[in-house]
């Protein structure tokens, strides 16, 4: 594929609010997981909460989406001036030509889970002040971004689970090299809410404490919000910076095997990190890290593993979901950005909570983050239905090394 | 720029009233009147028994429609990749799931839980054909159809892959109805190729526009168009149904909409 520039980017975790923060909990491989305190949910477990949100209300101009997701969207939007900069590319392209792909898995459906407690007793409806469709429903997060930008050109949400905030980058490199559109303001956005935690909790996912993705005594997932935001652009001589970071390749593949289990050897993965190193035009060789899925369920863990070692002869890999929980739809969007500060700071970040990797598994997993020259690096992300996607990350010549 | 662009070689509906491709045409093209009917939903064929029996309302429509487009095409399934496109999800689900999260026992099922996902489809469908290609999931709630073709015609221009294309949605239960009012399930599905070949039924361009939203004279159809997100795509199929070349503009997003130019030539 052509590559494209990755001209901004911002991430807000439990793990810090924006790049500088994030990058000192990835160097420390310090973790924001705490006790589960989300209302509502009397679990046993730990969650990745974003502090704060609930005291940033949506702007008033854009009411109408105030939900927690939506808050999260914009307390990210508003670091490391990524506003300005996705004003600026505005300025440079026009309102038409700009696109917006969101990736979420709830988006705002904790709306819905809160006007449920406040049913009429007598009529069983809904509260009146209930607003489906700019919260609940997926697109409320790509209609809020495109509102908040005063956009005029394609925008979509797209939700496949936690694949999500990986899949936009496929769609916006479809839509930029058509030419319909000049920058893509990608990224994804997921938080807490009772339908997740709950449901995981069914599927008796949930670790009781800290997740420990890759270690011998992993046992679940710690449940994360997150938003992260990108702008794409088409490389040009402009932009003849050669250690600006770029989107090298991109692989997509379905398991066609189960809708909440892995396909045991990988399969997929595989098939999703091979695309994605083909279409960069690099061998396993080229990556100096691998920013792996890695939930820290048992399979989960296994499966990808067998899909790396399949590729991969010993590459310095982690899961940063140790520092900042599973985060769902927006993980793949998040991991992406941490793939791109992992290149600017040429870094490898530890995999948090993880103190003895587990042996059976054959990785070069990275216990201390330490510097690396780095040029090109693989983000894994993998969601129910079996969908999967890689990205891979680089500076211009990455397979040159 | 590449043009968005693409050849029609299969069609799948299904809706109130409306059985299968052949008889949509005939319905559209006033050949057969439609007969006021709720959405008849077959059992999701291609499926292990025990995955069928976990299949909720929005994934049979959405496979109902892509296994008819895909067999009129002669393409394998395997071989597509996919678009799928719903404003939401299994309505009923997600209605048992937030009632019992506000009940005093919040526990919810596995089953539940993986069917709430707005990929359930997408991920059956893999399962049902054994495709393990690209397949991709959105929504751009009333535009979701537009957003579906939109990216399905980026596939095959871009990338030169055929392309399966499955757009969904049904109805949700009181109280969630009177949020979202979508009468009653919809499905319709195109395969896009990016050469055409014997197969083509109609080589189909897109682009977008300012201009207003293309809308049924005949109240009836109207009134089906606007009664669920899939059924935005009504006009185009009216359009190949025809057999002429025309175009006709379809809803997608606020202040903005899609273009489609069919030619059967």
């Amino acid at each position: 594929m052509n590559p494209l520039l990755l001209t901004h980017f911002t991430a807000t975790s439990c793990a810090g609010r924006g790049l500088d923060a994030t990058l000192d909990a990835l160097s420390a491989a310090r973790s924001g997981l705490a006790p589960c305190d989300f209302e509502g949910a009397a679990l046993h477990t730990f969650t990745g909460r974003v502090a704060g949100i609930e005291d940033a209300p949506v702007r008033a101009d854009f009411a109408e989406f105030d939900c927690r997701n939506n808050r999260l969207a914009q307390l990210a939007m508003t670091q490391d001036g990524f506003d300005e900069r996705v004003r600026e590319a505005i300025g440079r392209h026009g309102a038409q030509r700009v696109g917006v792909f969101m990736g979420t898995s709830t988006a705002g459906i904790l709306e819905t889970e809160l006007a449920y407690q406040r049913r009429d007793a007598q009529t069983g409806a809904l509260p009146a002040d209930f607003n489906y469709a700019t919260t609940h429903n997926p697109y409320s997060l790509a209609g809020f971004v495109r509102a908040y930008f005063g956009l005029r050109g394609p925008a979509v949400s797209v939700s496949s689970a936690c694949s999500s905030g990986a899949k936009v980058f496929g769609s916006a490199r479809r839509m930029l090299e058509t030419g319909l559109i000049d920058a893509a303001v990608v990224g994804g956005v997921d938080t807490l809410c009772l339908t997740t935690l709950y449901g995981f909790n069914s599927l008796e996912l949930l670790a009781p404490g800290p997740c420990k993705p890759f270690d011998v005594k992993r046992n679940g997932i710690s449940i994360g919000e997150a938003a992260a935001f990108a702008v794409l652009e088409r490389d040009s001589a402009s932009h003849a910076d050669d250690d600006a970071i770029r989107l090298l390749g991109i692989g997509e593949s379905s398991d066609a095997y189960h809708m909440s289990s892995p396909h045991p050897e990988g399969l997929g993965a595989r098939m999703a990190m091979q695309q994605a190193l083909a279409s960069a035009g690099l061998d396993a060789r080229d990556i100096g890290y691998v920013n792996l899925h890695g939930t820290a369920t048992p399979s989960n863990d296994a499966a990808e593993s067998r899909a790396l070692t399949s590729l991969f002869d010993r590459v310095p890999c982690s899961s940063t979901k140790g520092a900042t929980g599973h985060t769902l739809g927006a993980a793949g969007a998040l991991e992406a950005v941490i793939a791109a500060l992992a290149l600017r700071h040429q870094m490898i970040p530890a995999g948090a909570n993880t103190s003895e990797p587990d042996p059976a598994l054959g990785l070069d997993y990275v216990l201390a983050s330490r510097g690396a020259p780095l040029r090109a690096v693989l983000s894994n992300s993998f969601g129910f239905g079996g969908t999967n996607c890689s990205l891979v990350f680089g500076r211009k010549g990455a397979g040159a090394a | 720029m590449t043009p968005l662009r693409g050849f029609i070689e299969g069609v799948g509906v299904i809706g109130p009233g409306l059985v299968g491709w052949p008889h949509t045409a005939d319905v559209l093209t006033r050949r057969a009147s439609r007969t006021a009917a709720q959405t008849v939903l077959p059992a999701p064929a291609g499926l292990p028994s025990a995955e069928r029996r976990r299949t909720g309302p929005v994934v049979r429509a959405a496979l109902a429609a892509a296994h008819e487009a895909v067999a009129q095409s002669g393409r394998d399934a395997a071989t597509l990749a996919a678009v799928f496109a719903a404003s939401g999800g299994d309505g009923g689900n997600f209605h048992a799931i937030c009632e019992t999260l506000a009940s005093d026992d919040p526990q919810i099922s596995p089953t539940r839980f993986h069917n709430s996902v707005h990929n359930a489809p997408a991920g059956y469908w893999s399962i049902a054909t054994r495709a393990m290609a690209a397949s991709n999931v959105l929504c751009a709630y009333d535009g979701s159809f537009a957003a579906g073709l939109l990216e399905s015609l980026a596939q095959v221009s871009v990338d030169g892959t055929a392309t399966l294309l499955v757009a969904y949605d049904t109805e949700y239960p009181e109280p969630l109805h009177h949020a979202r009012p979508i009468a009653d399930a919809f499905g319709v599905a195109l395969v896009l190729a990016p050469q055409k070949s014997d197969r083509t039924l109609a080589r189909i361009d897109v682009h977008l526009t300012d201009a207003n939203a293309f809308s049924f004279a005949d109240a009836d159809f109207e009134a089906l168009r606007l009664s669920n997100p899939a059924a935005r795509a009504l006009p185009l199929l009216e359009a190949l149904a025809c057999g002429k070349a025309s175009n006709v503009v379809l809803d997608y997003l606020d202040g903005t909409r899609l273009a489609v130019d069919i030619d059967p030539s």
